[in-house]
């Protein structure tokens, strides 16, 4: 029998009994329901929980630190602990180091974490803060997304944001800070070369210990004005991005430029490095995606620097995630299994109650096989009205839960999420699945209407 | 009517037996015949001699226990049963006591499912359909169901679809039974038609013997399902 012959029979074998089927229909359609609702739950919360980390900057990063000089990593040479030359052996994470980070796959920018103290005036008022280096692409963050002001106009602005609680200290009314100066005050560390002395005016000279070459450096006091052009709430990727706290910030080209001794936080490793290479204390690397992140910091590990990913610290959230997906859908999956019963149940009815039709389709000339492919076109046609009716029932329940979600987060004044996410891809494993199952479930009636013997079927009762 | 023409079904020594338990049912127990094509045949004998069970073995609807049928040269007992399933399809049509249409569909429906089996195009089906129903007088019914119709239509109804295929066999069982001896008639002068215009070869199931004397070309007797007696030429 054709395709076409064999979907228009099964189409009004189908309507025949109308209730009979669509009650096993919607069975099917309850089963995808909830098939759907617990996966999209799933995908929703996975979605919201990694839209909101991967936003927070934090899962595509990696902060990259020199090796700890007490640990031991390329020769387990271990008499050699007093040795203070030992050091030497350590990697300086220096600029040829960033650049070969720089070359890595997928490494979107690297940048090193620039924080120092400085003093801030604002006419009478000064304060000391810690000021933090901002590339960019820290615009992104969502503490940007509510500012007064404006983000930095270019990478080397002169320009400063201020966070809140900081402002207060200078300003009764921080706004009235936007557009105005205010002076940085901060110790600039200085190459000396040949005796000669940079600018400025020497607060303190050092010879570089240790240094058998004449280098050495100065360490001279700066002022520098920049204009307040912002001022946020919270720090920027909730502070945790830098891993410190910075009350306010600057461009990093400015900050790097500034080159201040602060950046380097013990004095024996600002003695070690020659002063006219600048070594970073810790580089931030941003990845194109968090999926790049494992296999960067093998990279750099293997460069022989240390490194730190909350990505992978976070390791066991995804897998929570992983397995939360599984459990959500074995138990839409329950749902859909005894929806297949319904299938097995009513085809089996529908076999037993047309013995008769059957035996006369034989006897007309039907082959043991259209038969069953006539079964199985009904299993299949029930599965596929079924996926289609529990796909559009689970986005309603979906809608549903998140409406209802959203009434309490607002209640507890939360912005609206969505935490319900129906992708494509599940639209289509849903329906197909539906089908699949349905057409596993009809195998057994299928099986059973093709073996029947016409004769005895024929055979009035 | 004599037709001289060559064999159109050959039985060879043919059995059917049930299992009952221990025992056997020999319902056919060893019988051998030949039917030339475009023959009236009658196959008589008192209830329970096998006649349906000799009838659905020439239709292919049953397998013998032993034995061969051969119709038009090939074996039916040889064959699997998609080839069975063909051979229904295209060489026989049947029609029954009961009619045996399918309640839910339309006459139209009915008429139309062997040709959905043989997978004749749409268009052509239609025709076939048309014709057939033309044949029988049906032609202003296509769209009633079986329920809305008389015995006599029905059975018309019946014989309509056993020919919608062009077969060259007609197989009947007892298609009077159900009906009074008037739409009966009927029937069985459509049968004939087949038989004369058509030149089927029919092979037809019935109790009255007054009726197999009257239409059938030659009566066969089974008792016990063994032949009793073979009836020749009037
Ligand atoms: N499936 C079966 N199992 C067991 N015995 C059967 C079966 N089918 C038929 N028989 C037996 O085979 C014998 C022949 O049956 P069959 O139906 O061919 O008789 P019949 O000549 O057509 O009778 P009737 O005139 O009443 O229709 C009967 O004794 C019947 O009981
Ligand atoms: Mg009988």
């Amino acid at each position: 029998m054709k395709i076409q012959d064999l979907l228009e029979l099964a189409g009004r074998n189908l309507r025949e009994s109308k209730l009979r089927n669509s009650l096993t229909t919607l069975g099917i359609g309850v089963g995808v329901a909830s098939l759907v609702a617990m996966l999209s739950l799933g995908v929703g919360l996975q979605e919201l929980a990694s839209n909101r980390l991967t936003r927070s900057g934090l899962f595509d990063q990696i902060a990259v630190y020199s090796r700890p000089e007490f640990r031991g990593f390329r020769s387990g040479e271990g008499g050699d602990r007093e040795n203070p030359n030992r050091g030497r052996d350590l990697r300086p994470l220096d600029k040829a180091a960033r650049l070969e980070i720089e070359k890595l796959p997928n490494v979107v920018e690297v940048y090193p974490e620039i924080r120092f103290t400085s003093e801030v005036r604002f006419g009478e008022k000064s304060q000391f803060t810690y000021v933090g280096g901002l590339t960019p692409s820290a615009k992104a963050s969502d503490a940007f997304e509510k500012m007064q002001g404006t983000f930095f106009t270019s990478p080397n602005a002169e320009e400063v944001i201020l966070q809140t609680r900081f402002a207060k200290t200078l300003a009764d009314k921080p706004e009235d800070l936007l557009g105005h100066d205010v002076t940085l005050r901060y110790a600039e560390r200085q190459a000396l070369s040949s005796g000669a002395s940079g600018g400025g005016s020497p607060a303190k000279k050092a010879d570089a210990a240790g240094d058998s070459g004449g280098e050495g450096f100065s360490v001279v006091r700066r002022e520098r004005n920049v204009r307040v052009v912002g001022i946020i709430e919270t720090e920027p990727f909730g502070g945790m991005r830098s891993f410190g706290r910075g009350g306010i910030f600057i461009p990093l080209n400015l900050a790097e430029k500034l080159a201040p001794m602060g950046s380097s936080s013990s004095v024996r490793e600002l003695l070690r490095t020659s002063a006219s290479a600048t070594t970073f204390q810790t580089l931030m690397v941003r990845m194109a995606s968090p999926t790049h992140v494992m296999a960067a910091e093998k990279a750099i590990e293997d460069m022989g620097f240390s490194t730190f990913s909350i990505m992978e610290a976070m390791r066991n959230l995804r897998r929570f995630f992983a397995v939360l997906d599984l459990f959500l859908g074995i138990f839409g999956s329950v749902a859909l299994a005894v929806a297949s019963l319904g299938i097995i149940n009513t085809l089996v009815m529908s076999v037993l109650e047309r013995r008769r039709e059957i035996g006369i389709m034989k006897a007309l000339g039907a082959s043991d096989r259209d038969v069953r492919r006539l079964f199985f076109a009904e299993a299949g046609s029930m599965g596929l009205l079924g996926g289609l009716l529990g796909v559009a029932l689970g986005w309603v329940i979906g809608k549903a839960i998140n409406f209802g979600t959203n009434i309490y987060l607002a209640r507890q004044e939360f912005p609206p999420e969505k935490i319900w996410s129906v992708p494509w891809w599940l639209v289509a494993g849903a329906i197909g699945f539906a089908v699949l199952v349905s057409l596993a479930a009809g195998l057994y009636p299928a099986s059973r209407a093709a073996k029947l013997d016409p004769v005895k079927a024929l055979r009035y009762e | 009517m004599t037709q001289n023409g060559e064999i159109a079904i050959r039985t060879e020594d043919v059995r059917r037996h049930y299992a009952m338990g221990a025992s056997t049912i020999p319902a056919v127990d060893g019988i051998s015949l030949e039917m030339r094509a475009g023959e009236f045949v009658a196959l008589l004998g008192s209830s329970g001699s096998g006649k349906s069970t000799l009838l659905n073995l020439i239709a292919g609807l049953d397998r013998p226990t032993a034995g061969a049928i051969l119709v038009q040269g090939r074996d039916l007992a040889q064959m699997d049963s998609e080839e069975l399933a063909r051979y229904r399809r295209h060489t026989v049509g049947m029609v029954f006591q009961s009619f045996n249409l399918i309640p839910t569909m339309t006459l139209e429906e009915n008429v139309e499912l062997p040709a959905r089996f043989a997978e004749v195009d749409r268009a052509e089906r239609k025709e076939l359909v048309r014709a057939s129903l033309a044949r029988v007088g049906l032609s202003a019914r296509v769209t009633h169901r079986p329920s809305e119709m008389s015995g006599g239509e029905q059975q018309r109804a019946a014989l309509a679809r056993a020919l919608v295929n062009k077969p060259s066999i007609l197989l009947a069982d007892e298609p009077t039974g159900n009906l009074d001896s008037k739409t009966g008639t009927e029937i069985l002068n459509l049968i004939r038609e087949c038989n004369d215009a058509l030149r089927m070869t029919v092979v037809m199931v019935t109790h009255e013997r007054a009726l197999a004397e009257k239409y059938a070309a030659r009566m066969i007797f089974l008792s016990d399902g063994k032949l009793a007696g073979n009836g020749g030429p009037r």
